[in-house]
Parts: structure tokens; C-alpha cells; sequence
């Protein structure tokens, strides 16, 4: 809004300015600076004007004295984008233009990783975005070289060097095979951000239990419950009983303890007992006495 | 003009006369429920003194309705009430008795059976409960024996509770842009199919947390017609369990109504997720769980509690399944009892007749909710 009524009086004031010049001082002015950096823009000519700068954001005025170098003290401009400098005499103005572009050293790394928690073994299942800034929060896109590294608990890093496009790059990494934390690093130049990984076991493999009689029941027994690359499943993962005897069917929908599940239920001669954990079978046992 | 004056005085006399004729001859139900008289009829025989002691229960007069009890000594007016109302909070305990079905089953001189139905009012729908009343000739009335289910009584122990529990600490509002919040847990609907029915298509299928998390759930579907457009955009509501610990799978059943399969072009499903804190206790047994055929069509079976912990709510979602393997339909019970520390409770999900041939398994979960915990 700020930036829309700035344009707006700019434009006004070129417009009002122009019709109403007819001669005067001349502008020299640098037609790109560096956002926050000092300059000066050189006017000729002699009397009393008003210079206006008039940007994305940004509107500077000054009264000058034509014939003199006026100064504009680092931090005048800081906003990327393009200006207008304006000079309004008594009856005259002139116009003149100015880029001001990003500063080329980056001081603010915006990294977006996904997701925060996965499960091991994932190809491409880590994706980073880095955004590149300058001081003053302008998007650097000036292609820069940037580099990201995904270092597991056990030491093993990924790297994944690549160059900004319009001030943005992105990465994608693999899960490890074991569960950890990860950082995952973003590095531009002396700049990085990081971001945490857990990386999560995945489904059971191999789940299988054992029965036993406890009195009048049966003890089921999981073993260690584990993925397909050797990793706890943790607590409070949910593994189902199932006993089934004659059309008659039992379950218990029981949580992990200590890396094993265990359940006591009614022992039935001939019954048929199965384990489950999500969409992964286990074993089945027919009980006999 | 003058007919609008006719007209109202013809109003304000026929009320006055309806008022004085209600004051004079009220209905008995109407002077009953004002405390001016009784709707008992004489327990003159064994349907009457049933329906009598039920009229009682509905008017929540429990000395009376006790007082006339045959048996009443084998327990006190305290554990009739309870055994009526609940021992403990739960669904009954909110309730209010809508309407009632009696049965005679046998009937002598001097003893008879009566089924009664209580049709019970509760906040997640209406509960059917159902007790079978043996009535016996006192002298020239009945009275009614009660079925008395006493309190489960569990021995003193200790039952060490060490399961997991999961709390969150979500990301702050103070954080900056770019910084991350909690993942939600991954939830995945593993089988999903409509079904065409005599009131609408209904969606049902299952949802599974892949996750290493716990996850409150639940789902959306949005039908779409042949041309892409939507019809309607309906959620699972209470047709699911929405907490779903890691690798726990749930049914849902979505109804659209008065909507017919033929229109539906496409399905759009929508799971949603959050990430909650929860405890992996308590757990529940589901014991003796058993298909019965049709007529009456229904999966039975047993809850036990084995926490140390009251259960107030329990509801258990049944999830049938065709010989493929295929979900066909998904059922659910509300228990209004509360699960006592191992104490079975028996449960009834019924199941349409005309599905009941197709289903050759079925899966059963429960979810349960603590009054003052989860």
C-alpha cells in the first residue's frame, strides 16, 4: 500500500513537474547502486530545487542547492527494485532513473525442509528450499553457489552442491538405513542454516511370535519387533492378536513395551493365532496342548 | 370485522373450556408426570406389573419401583438404581428412558418370563438394553423379579501402569518463517468403497497411521458427478476412531443421503491429521468375537478392561469384510455401561440383512474415552 501511494506521488509529481518546466539544473545519477550502500547523485545548474527518489517502497526528498553533490549516507536506499529521481525546480523538473539491486554477500538463509520426521530407507524423501538474502532482506538472484549436507548420527553426510536460480535452490536427499537424527545443513558461502530430521524406523519385517501355556491361558510373545534394516520399532506401536477358533475370533490391539508386545489370552485347543502389526502379517500358530 | 371479533371469542371460550375439562379429567399420564396421580394400573396381572415397574424407572421413582420388587431382598434400592443408571459414570447414566417393548415369553398360574426392551435416550443416540423379567403371583397381584447384575467386584491389587504416553510441544507463534513446526503423523487410507444403499451412498473403508506417532484422524469424502462437478462433501463424524496410535488402523463410514451411486462419477477422499498427545493405555481385550447369521444378523462379542483405570465410554467399531478381503461395511456400538478393571462387558453391533450373506470376517476396535482423561 505504502509503495502504491509512493508511485502514485511520484508520478504526480513528474506529471505536475514536467508541464512546468522549462529550464534549470541537470542530474547525474548512478543508473544501479547496491541496496544500503552510499551515493551521490551531481546537479548542475544554480538556484533552489526539491529532488525526490521515489521507489518500491521508498520515497526520499531533499532540498538541494543546483550546482552542487548531493550525498546520500549508506542505509538511504535498501529496497531492490527501480527508482525514480526527480528534481522540481521553480518552474522546471527533470527525471531520471535508478536501479538499486541486492547486495551480492548474503546474510539470511531461508531453509525449508520436509518433512520434520520420515521413516528410513526413503529415496527423495528429503526435500530442502533455500531462499538467499541480503541484509535488507532482498532476494540475492544473482546466481551464488550453495551447498546442502545431510549428516546422519552415524557420521555418514550427503552432499548436494548446486548454484541459486533467482535466489532460490532446492535438494533432495535420501533417508538413511538407521533411525536417528539428522541435521540437514544449508551453506552459502560463510552462512548456513540447519534444520532437524528424525528419521523413523519404518513398517515391522519378519514380525513373529511364540506362545506358551500360563496356566489356564496362553502367553503370546513377540520377538524384538523390528524394520526390514534392523531398527527398533518404537513403544507404543500397536501389534494385534488375533485368535480365532471355531468362527469364534479374539483380538487384542496391543502397544510395544520394551521393543516387544506380550498378551495373555484363553487357551482353546486347535485355535488359530495370528499377529499384525498396520498392514504387516506375522506368523500364525496352531495351538495344541 | 365482525367476524375476526366472533372468531376470537369463539378461541377464548373453547380454551377456557379445554382448560377446565384438562383440570377436571386429566389424562392419567398428564396427572402423573404434574405428581397428581399414577399412571400404575393394578399389577393384576404379570404385563402389568411389568409394565408398572417401568413406568416407575422412567419417573426415575426408585422407592417405589423397588418396594414392589419380589426379590427385593437379595440386594439394596442402591444397587437396583446403579444396576439401572450405572455403577459408574457413563452414556446410561445421562440418559432418559424413551420408550419400551414388552414381551411375554411364558406364562403360568403362578410365574411368567417377560422380555423387556428399554429404549434408552443418550447423548450419541438411542441404546437398546434388553432383560428378561421372571414375575411371580403374590396373593391376587404380580410383581416383578429384577435380573440384578451386580457390581463387578475386582480384588484389591496394584496394576502397574508403564505405558508410553506422547506429549507435544507445538511450535511457538513467535517463530520465524522458515523454522519448522511438529510434522503431522502420516495417515494413509489403505481400502475405501461405496456402497449403494436404500438412503444414499455411503463411503466406507479403513485408515491406517503409518506413522511412529499417535494421530487424531478423520475423513472427508466429496462425491463428484460424471462431469467432475461436486454433488456433496460429507466427514466420517463419530463413524471412526479418531485416535489413532502408530501403526493402529480404524474404519470409517461416510453417508451421504438421498444420493443415488448411479450419479457418482468419482470419489474424492480427504484424510486429515493432527498430531495430539496420548496415552497408549488402556488397552482393551475384545473376547469371543462371533458372526451371527441372519435374522438378526449381528457380530457379539465381549470388552475387558485390562487397565486398572474406569472406562467410562466405550465404542466399538466393527469392520466386515467380503471373501475377497474387501471392506463391505462398517458398524458401530456405543457400550453405556462403564468397563470396570476385568470386567466383561458384552456388545452387539447389528448388521444389515441383506449384507450379512456377503460377510465372511470382520475386525473389531474399540475406542474409549475417560471422563477426566482421554
Amino acid at each position: 500500500m505504502r509503495a502504491r501511494w509512493a508511485l502514485l506521488l511520484g508520478g504526480l509529481v513528474i506529471t505536475v513537474s514536467q508541464s512546468a518546466f522549462a529550464a534549470g539544473g541537470r542530474m547525474s545519477v548512478p543508473k544501479t547502486i547496491e541496496a544500503g550502500n552510499s551515493f551521490s547523485i551531481q546537479i548542475s545548474g544554480s538556484g533552489n530545487a526539491t529532488l525526490f527518489i521515489v521507489g518500491t517502497g521508498q520515497v526520499i526528498k531533499r532540498d538541494v542547492q543546483l550546482g552542487q553533490t548531493v550525498y546520500f549516507a549508506a542505509g538511504s536506499l535498501y529496497n531492490a527494485g527501480h527508482y525514480l529521481a526527480v528534481l522540481e525546480g521553480d518552474s522546471s523538473a527533470e527525471t531520471e532513473s535508478l536501479d538499486v539491486v541486492s547486495a551480492t554477500k548474503p546474510s539470511i538463509l531461508s531453509f525449508l525442509a520436509k518433512p520434520s520426521r520420515l521413516p528410513v530407507s526413503l529415496h527423495g524423501g528429503i526435500t530442502g528450499a533455500v531462499y538467499v538474502f541480503d541484509a535488507y532482506h532482498n532476494l540475492i538472484s544473482e546466481p551464488m553457489p550453495l551447498s546442502f549436507e545431510l549428516a546422519s548420527p552415524t557420521g555418514t553426510v550427503q552432499k548436494h552442491v548446486t548454484v541459486t536460480r533467482y535466489g532460490a535452490a532446492w535438494a533432495e536427499m535420501d533417508s538413511t538405513a538407521q533411525q536417528g537424527i539428522d541435521q540437514f545443513l544449508a551453506r552459502a558461502g560463510e552462512l548456513s542454516s540447519t534444520r532437524i530430521i528424525a528419521q523413523v524406523p519404518g513398517d515391522p519385517c519378519g514380525l513373529k511370535m511364540s506362545a506358551q501355556q500360563s496356566g489356564q491361558q496362553i502367553q503370546l510373545v513377540t520377538d524384538a519387533v523390528r524394520d526390514c534394516n534392523g531398527n527398533a520399532v518404537p513403544d507404543g506401536t500397536i501389534v494385534t492378536f488375533t485368535q480365532t477358533f471355531e468362527g469364534s475370533q479374539s483380538t487384542i490391539d496391543e502397544p510395544l513395551k520394551h521393543g516387544i508386545a506380550q498378551v495373555t489370552i484363553s487357551a482353546h485347543n486347535g485355535a488359530l493365532l495370528s499377529v499384525a502389526s498396520g498392514v504387516v502379517m506375522g506368523n500364525q500358530i496352531r495351538w495344541e496342548k | 370485522m365482525k367476524k375476526g371479533h366472533l372468531l376470537a371469542v369463539l378461541l377464548g371460550v373453547s380454551t377456557v373450556a379445554l382448560i377446565l375439562i384438562g383440570t377436571e379429567w386429566p389424562v392419567p399420564s398428564a396427572a402423573a408426570y404434574a405428581g397428581g396421580g399414577s399412571l400404575l394400573r393394578s399389577s393384576s396381572t404379570p404385563e402389568a406389573a411389568a409394565a408398572n415397574l417401568v413406568d416407575q424407572i422412567r419417573m426415575q421413582s426408585w422407592n417405589k419401583a423397588y418396594i414392589g420388587l419380589a426379590n427385593k431382598a437379595q440386594f439394596t434400592e442402591q444397587e437396583f438404581v446403579h444396576d439401572i443408571t450405572g455403577y459408574d459414570p457413563s452414556l446410561r447414566t445421562y440418559a432418559t428412558l424413551e420408550s419400551v417393548e414388552l414381551a411375554p415369553l411364558h406364562e403360568s398360574a403362578d410365574d411368567a418370563e417377560i422380555r423387556v426392551k428399554l429404549h434408552w435416550s443418550t447423548v450419541v443416540g438411542t441404546n437398546v438394553s434388553t432383560r428378561d423379567l421372571h414375575v411371580v403371583r403374590n396373593g391376587d397381584h404380580w410383581e416383578v423379579e429384577w435380573p440384578i447384575i451386580k457390581k463387578a467386584v475386582v480384588p484389591p491389587q496394584v496394576i502397574a501402569v508403564n505405558y508410553l504416553r506422547w506429549d507435544v510441544i507445538y511450535r511457538g507463534s513467535g517463530d520465524d518463517w522458515g523454522i519448522q513446526d511438529v510434522e503431522a503423523p502420516h495417515v494413509r487410507i489403505v481400502d475405501m468403497h461405496p456402497v449403494d444403499r436404500a438412503e444414499g451412498v455411503v463411503i466406507v473403508g479403513e485408515l491406517l497411521n503409518e506413522d511412529v506417532v499417535p494421530a487424531y484422524v478423520s475423513v472427508a469424502a466429496t462425491l463428484l458427478s460424471k462431469n467432475q462437478s461436486p454433488i456433496a462433501t460429507e466427514g466420517s463424524f463419530d463413524k471412526i476412531s479418531h485416535l489413532l496410535l502408530p501403526k493402529q488402523v480404524t474404519p470409517f463410514l461416510i453417508e451421504f443421503p438421498r444420493v443415488s451411486l448411479s450419479e457418482v462419477g468419482s470419489v474424492r477422499m480427504v484424510p486429515t491429521s493432527s498430531l495430539v498427545a496420548a496415552s497408549a493405555d488402556p488397552v482393551i481385550e475384545i473376547e469371543g468375537q462371533q458372526l451371527n447369521p441372519a435374522p438378526g444378523a449381528s457380530l457379539t462379542g465381549e470388552l475387558i478392561n485390562q487397565s486398572g483405570q474406569v472406562v467410562n465410554v466405550a465404542h466399538v467399531l466393527g469392520t466386515f469384510y467380503d471373501k475377497g478381503g474387501q471392506v463391505v461395511w462398517v458398524a458401530d456400538e456405543y457400550i453405556d455401561r462403564a468397563l470396570l478393571p476385568q470386567a466383561p462387558v458384552p456388545f452387539e453391533i447389528h448388521i444389515p440383512q441383506d449384507l450379512a450373506s456377503k460377510i465372511s470376517s470382520q475386525r473389531t476396535v474399540v475406542a474409549t474415552y475417560s471422563f477426566g482423561g482421554s
